[in-house]
């Protein structure tokens, strides 16, 4: 018989005081290579409106496909000023943004390489433990190979792709919806 | 490279469900499909490991953060972090913040008619050590009302933030006193069905770490789920 992990309770209302020094929005420093994208969009709960107390995080390799984690024994370099995780709030009307640089391809069971992908943790009051999901990035020619993805209801796996927005060139958004018609995919992780 | 071993997924009712209706905030942000089950891949078994360039050595010391003492009883707050498989997490990044003393945080959201303490945050962090163990010094904070259900106040309680070593073992927590009578009436306290695991969410009073003629000593021991032994086990 081994120990049980501890309960999960809820962020609360205010994560701000004990999680705010770590508030990270731009992931890539200058000189680290990559494509560069930003991306925004809201939380929105049952009724579509955004949720102005939530928290993501963010984590994700390089653009070679290297995680900064010893578990990644890729033959692949990491890279200074990289370390691929960001936390940010969401502001009062539920939006929130980043930037970052498109990470590159990591390996997914039997060897067989992902598409490239954020992955997200979601925290909020009113949830109890975090929701886990992922961005995938849009126009990929991999994300149709993609084990995650396959993983997941067609008519669903939109909600795991950022969109390209209108408004800028580099500008991607992606929403996370916590009830309805267009819920978010949410995985057990 | 070779496919990894994942980490150990929850033990049957040791969890809380998304949504918990007492709870009444859920019912609104509680997703309603099932989520879909996805092994845990180079994704999940790594994830951002902080070392202590990023650690205020002082942020371990609440009661030390401004120029005055903050009103409370200090108390010592320490413990382990292991995983499932009993080994020590070492050197992860663990993150405490809390009302003060009056239960009041220092939050803009926080209308509770109690007063701030100019001389208490309420925030701190720490890296464990090579066993896995934490100490802060705080000051125990206050039970205080919230708009849940008539008359809902919460236990006494500190927020506990970890990441261990991989995505897979993050852990957002509550740690509550022993012996607070709201415990059995508190719907985030009460959001798991166990109740083995809800009451290991409760600290223990400690002789060792009490500090004579200074403050008491509580010991909040932490479980991350442990690595499997195979990448093919569930």
């Amino acid at each position: 018989m081994s120990l049980q992990a501890t309960t999960s309770q809820t962020v609360g209302p205010f994560f701000l005081i004990g999680l705010e020094w770590l508030f990270t929005d731009n992931l890539a420093g200058p000189g680290v290579s990559g494509e560069r994208v930003e991306i925004a969009g809201r939380v929105l709960d049952a009724h579509g409106q955004g949720v102005p107390d939530a928290m993501l995080e963010l984590w994700q390799a390089n653009a070679q496909g290297k995680y900064a984690h010893p578990e990644d024994t890729q033959a692949k370099s990491v890279e200074p000023g990289f370390l691929g995780y960001g936390r940010v709030p969401t502001a009062e009307d539920g939006t929130f943004r980043f930037t970052t640089i498109k990470p590159g391809r990591v390996p997914g069971p039997h060897g067989k390489l992902q598409a490239p992908h954020i992955v997200v943790s979601v925290f909020m009051r009113g949830l109890l433990r975090r929701l886990i999901t992922r961005i995938y990035f849009p126009d990929d020619a991999t994300n149709c190979e993609d084990f995650a993805l396959n993983l997941v209801e067609s008519n669903r796996r939109g909600t795991l792709m950022a969109r390209k927005s209108t408004k800028r060139d580099g500008l991607l958004e992606w929403n996370v919806v916590l009830q309805g018609p267009e819920e978010t995919v949410f995985f057990d992780c | 490279m070779p496919d990894l071993p994942g980490y150990r997924r929850p033990y049957p009712g040791t969890q809380p469900n998304h949504l918990h209706p007492p709870y009444v905030s859920s019912i609104q942000r509680a997703p309603s499909k099932p989520p879909v089950y996805l092994p845990h891949t180079l994704s999940e078994v790594t994830g951002p490991l902080f070392d202590s360039s990023i650690i205020d050595p002082k942020a371990c010391d609440l009661t030390r953060q401004h120029h005055g003492e903050p009103l409370g009883e200090r108390i010592i707050l320490s413990g382990r972090v292991l995983d499932e498989n009993g080994r020590p997490v070492s050197h992860t990044l663990i993150e405490i913040w809390q009302a003060n003393a009056a239960g009041r945080y220092q939050h803009k959201v926080d209308q509770h008619d109690a007063p701030l303490d100019p001389n208490f945050t309420g925030c701190g962090h720490t890296l464990t050590d090579a066993n896995g163990h934490y100490r802060f010094v705080t000051i125990r904070p206050g039970e205080y009302p919230w708009k849940n259900h008539y008359n809902a106040w919460r236990p006494a309680h500190i927020h506990f933030s970890l990441f261990g070593p991989a995505f897979a073992t993050r852990l957002v927590t509550q740690m509550y006193f022993p012996g607070d009578p709201l415990l059995p009436f508190d719907p985030i306290f009460n959001c798991t069905a166990d109740e083995k695991a809800r009451n290991r969410l409760v600290s223990v009073f400690d002789w060792e770490t009490t500090l004579p003629e200074r403050a008491l000593g509580y010991k909040f021991d932490i479980i991350l789920s442990g690595r499997l032994a195979t990448p093919w086990e569930k």
